[in-house]
C-alpha cells in the first residue's frame, strides 16, 4: 500500500550528527565522576564542530529528504536553513563556552545540561527545514521541552524553578494553538505541505483564515512578541543566565525561521492579508518592549524586554517580505548581528553576577565596574552601543537594513516607529555603563577562560559586521528559499 | 452519517473548555490538564477531517498519534516541574507562585 520514500539522508546529515552524538553523549556522561562534568561540557563540542562544518559544506545546494511518491519532501535544505543553521550551532558553540564555568560555579554542574542542549539545537535547525506543518510542530516540541528543563535546571532556586513552570504552560498553550492551526489548514487543503498548500488553499476559506491566524498566534508566543510576550521577562529573569543567553537566541531564532518559512512558502499569495496582522505586532512589539525595559531595575529582565524590541525589528523585515521577498535577507542580518551582540551581553552579565543567591544582577550592581575591570566594562559598552544602533557597530547596520527593507516596502510610519524606538532604548541599554564608568561601587566580576573566548568573538564578530556589513549582508541575501521544483529532484 | 460540521463544533468547543480552564483555574495541575483538553480537540478535528476528506491517505490518522505521543512528553515534563514546585512550596496554586514579577 505505502511505496517507501525517498530519504536523501545527507539532507539531515548534521542533525543525525547532533542526535547520535547526544545519545552516546548521555553515556559517555555516566563515566564522568561527579565534579569533572565540564568535560562533558568540551564533549559537546565534538558534535557540534563537524555539525557546522557538514553545515557551511551545504552552502549553496538544494534538496529534500523523505519524500514521498508523488509528492513534498517533509525536510529540506536550501541557504535560508543552512544560513539559520549556521546560527544555531554558532551560538551553542558560544553557549558551551559560556556554560562551563558558570554552571560549575552555580553549583548546577550535572551533565544533563549539555546533552539538553544539543537536543534543542537539533530542535532548532529542524524548524527552519521543515518543509511541512506537522514537522515544524514537532521540531517547535523538540526544541522546547529541553528549554523547559534547562530553566528549572537550578533545582535549588525557587525563581528557576517557577521560571520553568510558568515558561511550560505558556508554552504548551501556544503549542495547542499552532496545532489547531495547523489541524485547521489540514481540514482547508486536505494536505499540511507548505508547498501543497500553496496550491490548493483558497482565499475565500474562512477555514483556512482561521489557520493562519491561529499559526501566527503560535509563533507571537515563540518570538516573544506583543501581545503574547509576558512569560519572556519571567523566565529569563529566573532562569540560569547561561540558558538564558542561549534560548534568548536560538528558540528566537528558530521560531522567527519557521514563521517566514510557512508565510514565505505556505501563503505567499495572501501577502496582503497577513502584512497588516505582522506590522501591527511589530509596532507594539517595538513599543511595548522598549517602554517596558526603561523602568526595569534587574539587567536579566531588561535584557528580557530588549530580546522583545529586537524581535519587533525583526518583524519589520518579516512584514515587509510580503510585497518583496528579498526583504526577509534584511532579517537574517539582524539575527546574525544580535547573536554575537546578545551573546557577548549575556557574558558580561554572567562575568558580574555573583553566584551567591542571585545577587550582582541589578543594574546598580555595575556601580564602579571599570575602576577594576576596564576591558569588561568597555565590552559592556561596546555591546550596548550596538543595541542601541549605533554606528560602528553590528547593531546598527542590522537596524540600517531592516529599516531600508521598511522604507522599501512602503511601511514608513513602521520604521518611524523603530527609529523612535531606538532612542528610547538609549536611556535603559546605557543605564549599567554609565553605573560602570560613572560612579564608584564595589562591582567586581569574575571572568573564566571561555567567558573571555565568547567576548573577543562577540566583540570582533560585533565589529566586523559594524566596519564591513557588505560581504555578511550579500551572504544573507543569498539565503533565499530553494525552489521547490529542485526539491523533489534532489538537487 | 453524522456531519462533519458536529465534530468540528466538538472540537471547537472542547479547545475553548481548555482555553477557559487555562486561563481561569489557578491550580498548576488543572491548567496542565485544560492544556491537554486543547491538545485532544485537536485530535478530533485532525481525524476528522482525515476520515471526511482523505479517508485514502493515512496522513490525518497518523499526526493524531504523534499529536499524543507529545502530548505524553510535555506531560511528563510538566509533572516532574509541578512536582518539584510543590515539594518546595507545598503549593501549586499559580498566584502564589509570584516571586517573579516586575
Amino acid at each position: 500500500m505505502f511505496a517507501a520514500p525517498t530519504l536523501n539522508l545527507w539532507v539531515i546529515t548534521p542533525l543525525i550528527i547532533l542526535t547520535v552524538w547526544a545519545i552516546i553523549l548521555m553515556f559517555i556522561d555516566l563515566f564522568i565522576p561527579a565534579g569533572k562534568k565540564q568535560w562533558t561540557g568540551w564533549l559537546t563540542l565534538v558534535g557540534l564542530i563537524p555539525a557546522l562544518a557538514l553545515t557551511l559544506m551545504q552552502w549553496g545546494q538544494t534538496g529534500g529528504a523523505f519524500i514521498a511518491e508523488g509528492g513534498q519532501p517533509m525536510v529540506v535544505v536550501d541557504n535560508f536553513a543552512t544560513f539559520l543553521n549556521t546560527l544555531y550551532l554558532l551560538t551553542g558553540i558560544l553557549a558551551v563556552f559560556i556554560s562551563v564555568s558558570y554552571i560549575r560555579d552555580a553549583g548546577l554542574e550535572r551533565g544533563e545540561y549539555y546533552f539538553l542542549m544539543l537536543f534543542s539545537i537539533v530542535g532548532m535547525m529542524l524548524m527552519g527545514m521543515a518543509n511541512d506543518l506537522i514537522l515544524i510542530f514537532l521540531a517547535l516540541e523538540l526544541l522546547s521541552i529541553p528549554l523547559y528543563i534547562l530553566s528549572g535546571f537550578d533545582t535549588g532556586s525557587d525563581t528557576s524553578e517557577e521560571s520553568a513552570l510558568k515558561y511550560f504552560l505558556l508554552g504548551a498553550f501556544s503549542s495547542a494553538f499552532f496545532l489547531f492551526g495547523i489541524a485547521l489548514t489540514y481540514g482547508a487543503t486536505g494536505t499540511t505541505s507548505l508547498p501543497v498548500i500553496l496550491d490548493t488553499i483558497s482565499l475565500d476559506d474562512p477555514l483556512a483564515l482561521a489557520a493562519l491566524g491561529m499559526l501566527l498566534v503560535g509563533f507571537a508566543f515563540k518570538v516573544g512578541a506583543v501581545p503574547f510576550h509576558m512569560w519572556t521577562p519571567d523566565v529569563y529573569e529566573g532562569a540560569p543566565t547561561s540558558v538564558v543567553a542561549f534560548m534568548s537566541i536560538g528558540a528566537k531564532v528558530a521560531g522567527f525561521a519557521a514563521l517566514m518559512r510557512v508565510l514565505g512558502q505556505g501563503f505567499p499569495m495572501w501577502g496582503e492579508l497577513w502584512q497588516p496582522a505582522i506590522v501591527v505586532i511589530s509596532a507594539l512589539t517595538m513599543i511595548v518592549g522598549n517602554f517596558a525595559a526603561v523602568r526595569q531595575q534587574n539587567i536579566k529582565r531588561m535584557l528580557a524586554y530588549s530580546g522583545i524590541a529586537n524581535a519587533g525589528y525583526i518583524l519589520i523585515g518579516v512584514a515587509a517580505s510580503a510585497t518583496d521577498p528579498e526583504a526577509i535577507s534584511a532579517s537574517l542580518y539582524y539575527m546574525l548581528a544580535y547573536l554575537f551582540t546578545n551573546i557577548g551581553a549575556f557574558a558580561v552579565v554572567i562575568a558580574v553576577e555573583k553566584l551567591d543567591g542571585q545577587k550582582g544582577l541589578l543594574v546598580e550592581d555595575y556601580k564602579g565596574l571599570a575602576k577594576r575591570h576596564l576591558l569588561l566594562s568597555l565590552a559592556l559598552a561596546y555591546f550596548m552601543f550596538s543595541l542601541v544602533g549605533i554606528p560602528l557597530t553590528g547593531g546598527f547596520t542590522a537596524k540600517f537594513y531592516v529599516f531600508g527593507a521598511g522604507v522599501t516596502a512602503g511601511l514608513y510610519w513602521l520604521v518611524v516607529i523603530g527609529a523612535i524606538t531606538s532612542v528610547v532604548s538609549a536611556f535603559y541599554y546605557l543605564r549599567p555603563v554609565l553605573y560602570a564608568f560613572m560612579y564608584e561601587g564595589p562591582a567586581v566580576a569574575r571572568v573564566s577562560r571561555g567567558l573571555m573566548f565568547v567576548l573577543v568573538v562577540a566583540v570582533f564578530a560585533t565589529l566586523v559586521f559594524g566596519i564591513f556589513p557588505g560581504p555578511w549582508y550579500e551572504l544573507a541575501s543569498q539565503a533565499t528559499f530553494g525552489n521547490v521544483a529542485t526539491f523533489v529532484a534532489g538537487g | 452519517m453524522i456531519p462533519l460540521s458536529w465534530y468540528l463544533i466538538v472540537s471547537a468547543l472542547l479547545f475553548s473548555i481548555g482555553l477557559f480552564g487555562l486561563l481561569a483555574r489557578r491550580n498548576a495541575v488543572a491548567m496542565l490538564m485544560a492544556v491537554e483538553l486543547m491538545l485532544n480537540a485537536v485530535n478530533i478535528n485532525l481525524v476528522a477531517f482525515w476520515r471526511y476528506q482523505t479517508p485514502e491517505a493515512p496522513a490525518g490518522l497518523a499526526w493524531a498519534v504523534f499529536v499524543l505521543t507529545i502530548a505524553a512528553a510535555e506531560a511528563a515534563v510538566g509533572l516532574a516541574l509541578i512536582i518539584s514546585v510543590y515539594r518546595r512550596r507545598d503549593s501549586v496554586i499559580a498566584e502564589e507562585l509570584d516571586t517573579l514579577k516586575f
